[in-house]
C-alpha cells in the first residue's frame, strides 16, 4: 500500500496539504518588505538567515482578501525550483501519512481559483484535505489579478 | 572531464594557457621578425605540447604539433625568414591544435578533427622559396650578441670548460644578469665584469661566466652558485602560488558578505547602547571585516590582460582581411577586475575592438589622403578611477559622423528633426547605443547589422557599469566602459519613501537637495515636476508615484540628483537616512519583469530592502531623450584624478580627521559657557545667527575625555546661506594630499582614509557627516534657526 506524507495547513478554515519533500521549513515571521508593482499575490520579502525570500499570499491565490501582515504570519517555505519560495498561510497543521486510496480527484463542484491550485482531495477522519499543486500555488503571474 | 583522468585534465588546462601565449607571441613575432627570443619561446611551447601528447598517445595532436615545430625550427635556425604568410600558417596550426584539444575535452577522442589539410599548408610553407636565405643567419647572430649578458642560458654555445650545470629553462624576464649576481656576491670585481661584457659585445662568443673563469677573475663554485640562483626565481613563484577552486572563493565571498551584514547590525546596535568600550570593539571588528573583505576580493581579482590577450589576434586577423594596417597598443594591462566582471566585459570589449578596426580606422589609402600614417593605432587603456575601472578603446580613425548619426536617428524615428538642432554632439553620438542603430554604409560580417552597440550597452549596464563615446572628426573615437570593481558589495544610500525604506546605489547619486518649500521648492511645468538646480531645470520623478504608492507632499522632502544612462534627473524621496555598504542579493526571478529593482539587500535592522535600479526608473518614468543629459566623460574629467587637495587636519579624540579646506568657512573658538541648548541640540549665537554645533567625536563614535579648557574649537561650514559648526578637539594643521592614496572607509560621513604626515587620517565628507548626524538638519536650520537671511 503506497502512502505519502503531507504537511498540512489551513487557509480560511479549509485544510490544504503539500507533500513533505517539497517543504524546506515552516516558520512564523513578522516583518515583510512589500514590493511595489509586484503581482498582487506577492505578500512581500523577508530575511531568512541572510537569504531574501519572496512570500506568496495563498489567500490572494485562492481569490480571498490579502493577509493583513500585521504581526506574525505563518510561512510554509517550499524548496522551489532553485530558489525557495514561501506560502503565507493562516495556521499550520500536522504532518499526516496518507494512503493513496484515500485520494480522489477534486470534486466537480469545486470551481474558481481554488480549482486550478488543487490536484485532488484526501479524505481524512472528519475532514477533507485539498492537495495543492505546488507550482501553481507559487505562480504569482496566474490570471487571478 | 572526470573520466579523462587528472593527467589529461592538467594537460588540457596547461595547453590552453600555452596556446593563448603562443597566439600573442606569434602576433608579436610578425612585428619583430628577428626576435629569436619569441621564436624560441613559441618553439618550446609547441614542443611541450608535442611531447606530452606523444606521451598521452594523442597521435594526431602529436603529428600536427610536430609539423608546426618543424616549420618553427626552420625559422629559428634562420633557414627561412618570418613572413606574414608563415605566421598565418602557424596561427592556423595553433587553431588546429585548439580544436583537437576541444575535441579531446568534449569527446575524449581526437579522431574527428581534420589535420591533414593544415599539415599540407605547413609543408607548402616549408618548401616555399626563400630569397632571404642569405641574410637570415646574419640576422640570427646579431640579437644573440646583444642579448648575451641577460639571455646567457639560451646561447647555443656549449659550456664545456666550466663545471656549472646548464640552466634547464631560461626565464629571461625574471633573471638577474650573471655578472650582477657575481658582483653582489663579492665573487667578481665590477670592473672585470664590464671588461668581459665589452669583450662579448666585440664579438667574443664565450659566455660571461666562461670569460671570467678563463681570465681567472672568479671561482668555478661561485659561477655555479650564481647560475643556480638565476634559475631560482621561477621555482619560488611556482612554490608560492596555488590553484584554488573558484567555487570555494565564491563561497568565501558570500560568507564575508554575511559578515559585513552582521557587522553592520552589530555596529548599529552598539551605537544605540553607546558604551564606549563596546563602540571601540565594534569599530575594530569593522576594520578587520573590511580588511578581510578586501583580501577575499583580491583573490578574485585578475588583471584585465586575461581578456585582452585574445585581442591582438582578433585585430590582426580582422585588419588583414580588411586590408588595413592596425597597430594595437595596450596600456594598463595589470589593472585588476573581479573575475565575474571580467567575463561579463569580455564580449562587449571584443565587439568594440572589432568595430573600431572595421569602422573606426580607415584603410591605408584613405589615411594617406587624410595626411595620416597608413598604419592606424588602436589603443586599449585600463585604469582605476574613483572606485571604478575605466576601460577605453581608442582609435585614431575618421571619428563618428555626427550629422549622419543625426540623420539616421531622425530616419529611424528616434529623434525629431527639431530636437537635433538643440542637441549636444555627444548626445547625438550616444544615439549609436540605441537598438537597431547602425550607420555603417555597408553591412559586413563583422559589424554594421545594428546589433552590437545596444548589446554592449545592455551588457555593461547589467553589471552596473556605463558606456560612453566621444569622438573628434578626423582624429578618432574613444569608447569608454566604466565598470564597478565588484558586484557583490556596493556603497548605497538608504532612503525613506512613504512607510518603506529603499536603497539607492551611491554611484548614481550626484548630490542631495532638501526642499523646504520656501527657499527651495518643486515647481510644475504643465504638470511635470521640475526643480531649478543652480539655474537649470532638473526633471523630477516622485519615487512614491513611480512605485504606485500614495503620493506625498512637496515640502520637507529630499531631491536626490541622479545620473543614469548619461541622463540627469531628480528623484523625490521623503528622507535620506545614511550611507552604508550593502551586500547585493539576487532578487527572486519573479520580480525581474518589474524591472525597477536591481536586487535586494538585508538592512541594518534585519529587514529586506529593495535596491532601486536607477536607470530603469528613469526609463519607466518616460524621461524623454531631450531631457537634460550630462555627458559622463566630461563629468568624470571635471572631477579630476590625482589632483592635490588642501585639507584641514583636526584631532578628534585619538583620531585625526581631515576636512577639505574649500568647504571650511572659518575657524573659531567658543567659550564653553556660550553653548546653549535648542531642543536636543547644542547651539551658539554667532554673528547674529544661531549656529548649531555638531560634535565630530559623537558622530564618529570617538568617545573620549572632553578636552580640558574653557573653550571649544569649531570649524564653521557654510553652504547655501546656512552654517553649521563642527566641534573638534583641536586644529592640527593644514596639509596637502593627493587623492590617490586613499582607502574607502565604511563609516558614515567619511570618504576614506589617507596617510597625512605619517598619521592615518580620516577624510570627512562634510555634507554627509551633517546629514548622518541629523537628517533633519537642513529643514530645521532653514525654518527657524537662521534668523538672518
Amino acid at each position: 500500500m503506497a502512502s505519502r506524507q503531507f504537511a498540512t495547513f489551513e487557509v480560511d478554515g479549509q485544510l490544504f496539504g503539500v507533500e513533505v519533500h517539497t517543504v524546506q521549513e515552516v516558520l512564523s515571521y513578522n516583518e515583510y518588505t512589500p514590493v511595489p508593482l509586484a503581482p498582487k499575490a506577492v505578500g512581500g520579502l523577508f530575511n531568512l538567515r541572510g537569504q531574501v525570500i519572496a512570500a506568496v499570499d495563498l489567500r490572494v491565490q485562492l481569490g480571498l482578501a490579502r493577509q493583513a501582515l500585521q504581526g506574525p504570519v505563518m510561512n510554509v517555505i517550499l524548496r522551489g525550483d532553485g530558489e525557495p519560495v514561501s506560502l503565507l498561510v493562516d495556521k499550520i497543521g500536522e504532518v499526516v501519512d496518507l494512503d493513496d486510496e484515500t485520494f480522489e480527484p477534486p470534486p466537480d463542484t469545486l470551481s474558481g481559483p481554488t480549482r486550478e491550485l488543487v490536484v485532488g482531495t484526501f479524505k481524512l477522519d472528519g475532514r477533507l484535505m485539498l492537495a495543492l499543486d505546488v507550482n501553481q500555488a507559487v505562480d504569482t503571474y496566474r490570471a487571478t489579478n | 572531464m572526470e573520466d579523462l583522468g587528472e593527467i589529461v585534465g592538467e594537460f588540457l588546462m596547461e595547453s590552453h594557457e600555452n596556446l593563448d601565449q603562443i597566439d600573442r607571441d606569434l602576433v608579436s613575432l610578425e612585428q619583430e621578425p628577428d626576435s629569436r627570443d619569441l621564436i624560441s619561446r613559441i618553439f618550446r611551447a609547441i614542443h611541450t605540447i608535442k611531447g606530452t601528447s606523444g606521451f598521452l598517445a594523442f597521435s594526431r595532436l602529436e603529428k600536427l604539433a610536430h609539423a608546426g615545430e618543424s616549420l618553427l625550427s626552420r625559422l629559428r635556425d634562420g633557414v627561412q625568414p618570418v613572413t606574414p604568410e608563415t605566421i598565418t600558417v602557424l596561427l592556423v596550426t595553433i587553431d588546429g591544435v585548439r580544436s583537437l584539444l576541444a575535441s579531446i575535452e568534449e569527446k575524449g577522442t581526437e579522431s574527428e578533427v581534420d589535420i591533414d589539410s593544415i599539415i599540407v599548408k605547413v609543408n607548402a610553407q616549408m618548401n616555399a622559396p626563400t630569397e632571404a636565405k642569405a641574410e637570415a643567419p646574419a640576422a640570427a647572430a646579431a640579437p644573440a650578441a646583444e642579448a648575451a649578458p641577460a639571455a646567457d642560458g639560451e646561447a647555443p654555445v656549449p659550456l664545456d670548460e666550466t663545471p656549472a650545470r646548464p640552466v634547464p629553462e631560461p626565464v629571461a624576464e625574471q633573471r638577474q644578469p650573471l655578472g650582477q649576481i657575481l658582483v653582489e656576491a663579492g665573487a667578481a670585481q665590477p670592473g672585470d665584469v664590464s671588461t668581459a661584457l665589452q669583450q662579448q659585445i666585440e664579438g667574443d662568443e664565450r659566455k660571461l661566466g666562461t670569460i671570467l673563469l678563463d681570465e681567472g677573475k672568479t671561482q668555478p663554485a661561485a659561477v655555479n652558485e650564481a647560475l643556480q640562483s638565476q634559475a631560482a626565481p621561477k621555482r619560488s613563484i611556482a612554490d608560492s602560488a596555488i590553484r584554488v577552486d573558484v567555487d570555494l572563493l565564491d563561497t568565501l565571498l558570500n560568507m564575508v558578505g554575511e559578515l559585513v551584514l552582521a557587522r553592520n547590525q552589530l555596529v548599529r546596535g552598539v551605537m544605540e547602547i553607546g558604551d564606549s568600550g563596546l563602540v571601540r570593539s565594534a569599530q575594530r571588528l569593522g576594520m578587520i571585516t573590511s580588511e578581510l573583505q578586501a583580501g577575499i576580493m583580491k583573490t578574485r581579482m585578475q588583471p584585465i590582460e586575461h581578456i585582452w590577450s585574445k585581442l591582438p589576434r582578433v585585430v590582426r586577423d580582422l585588419s588583414n582581411s580588411l586590408g588595413k594596417q592596425v597597430q594595437l597598443v595596450m596600456q594598463g594591462k595589470d589593472t585588476e577586475l573581479d573575475r565575474s566582471l571580467l567575463e561579463a566585459v569580455k564580449d562587449p570589449l571584443t565587439h568594440l575592438v572589432r568595430n573600431a578596426v572595421d569602422h573606426g580606422i580607415e584603410d591605408p589609402e584613405r589615411r594617406a589622403a587624410a595626411g595620416k600614417g597608413t598604419e592606424g593605432t588602436l589603443t586599449l587603456r585600463a585604469y582605476h578611477e574613483g572606485g571604478h575601472v575605466a576601460v577605453e578603446v581608442a582609435d585614431d580613425g575618421a571619428g563618428l559622423d555626427v550629422d549622419r548619426i543625426a540623420a539616421k536617428a531622425v530616419e529611424k524615428g528616434l529623434l525629431r528633426p527639431d530636437q537635433v538642432a538643440n542637441m549636444d554632439r555627444r548626445d547625438i553620438m550616444a544615439m549609436v547605443f540605441q537598438p537597431g542603430f547602425s550607420t555603417a554604409a555597408k553591412v559586413t560580417n563583422v559589424s554594421g547589422r545594428g546589433v552590437g552597440m545596444d548589446v554592449v550597452k545592455t551588457n555593461i549596464e547589467n553589471i552596473g557599469g556605463a558606456v560612453s563615446v566621444d569622438s573628434t572628426p578626423g582624429e578618432g573615437t574613444v569608447w569608454r566602459l566604466t565598470i564597478p570593481l565588484t558586484l557583490a558589495i556596493i556603497q548605497a544610500l538608504t532612503v525613506d519613501c512613504g512607510e518603506h525604506r529603499y536603497v539607492v546605489p551611491q554611484v548614481a547619486v550626484l548630490e542631495l537637495v532638501f526642499i523646504d518649500g520656501q527657499s527651495t521648492k518643486i515647481e510644475y511645468a504643465s504638470g511635470a515636476p521640475v526643480y531649478r538646480l543652480r539655474g537649470k531645470l532638473l526633471p523630477l520623478i516622485r519615487l512614491d508615484r513611480a512605485l504606485g504608492l500614495e503620493v506625498g507632499g512637496d515640502q520637507g522632502v529630499y531631491i536626490m540628483v541622479l545620473q543614469a544612462d548619461g541622463r540627469r534627473f531628480g528623484m523625490v524621496v521623503d528622507r535620506v537616512l545614511n550611507t552604508e555598504e550593502v551586500v547585493v542579493k539576487a532578487l527572486n526571478t519573479r520580480f525581474k519583469d518589474i524591472g525597477l529593482y536591481a536586487g535586494a539587500t538585508i538592512l541594518g535592522d534585519g529587514k529586506v530592502g529593495l535596491i532601486l535600479d536607477v536607470s530603469s526608473l528613469a526609463r519607466r518614468s518616460h524621461l524623454a531623450v531631450d531631457s537634460e543629459r550630462e555627458n559622463v566623460v566630461a563629468n568624470s574629467k571635471a572631477s579630476g584624478e590625482g589632483k592635490m587637495q588642501r585639507l584641514l587636519v583636526t584631532a578628534v579624540g585619538e583620531r585625526r580627521v581631515a576636512i577639505p579646506l574649500d568647504t571650511v568657512t572659518r575657524l573659531e573658538e567658543f567659550p564653553k559657557d556660550r553653548i546653549e541648548h535648542a531642543g536636543s541640540r547644542e547651539v551658539v549665537q554667532y554673528r547674529g545667527q544661531i549656529l548649531p554645533l555638531v560634535r565630530l567625536s559623537h558622530l564618529l563614535g570617538a568617545y573620549g575625555e572632553e578636552p580640558e579648557g574653557d573653550t571649544v574649537s569649531v570649524v564653521v561650514y557654510s553652504e547655501g546661506g546656512r552654517s553649521v559648526a563642527l566641534v573638534v578637539d583641536r586644529i592640527v594643521d593644514i596639509a596637502e594630499n593627493s587623492t590617490a592614496a586613499r582607502r574607502d572607509a565604511e563609516e558614515d560621513g567619511l570618504v576614506g582614509t589617507a596617510v597625512i604626515q605619517q598619521r592615518v587620517t580620516e577624510l570627512l565628507d562634510v555634507r554627509r557627516a551633517i546629514l548622518a548626524a541629523d537628517p533633519n538638519f537642513y529643514s530645521d536650520a532653514s525654518d527657524d534657526m537662521l534668523v538672518e537671511a
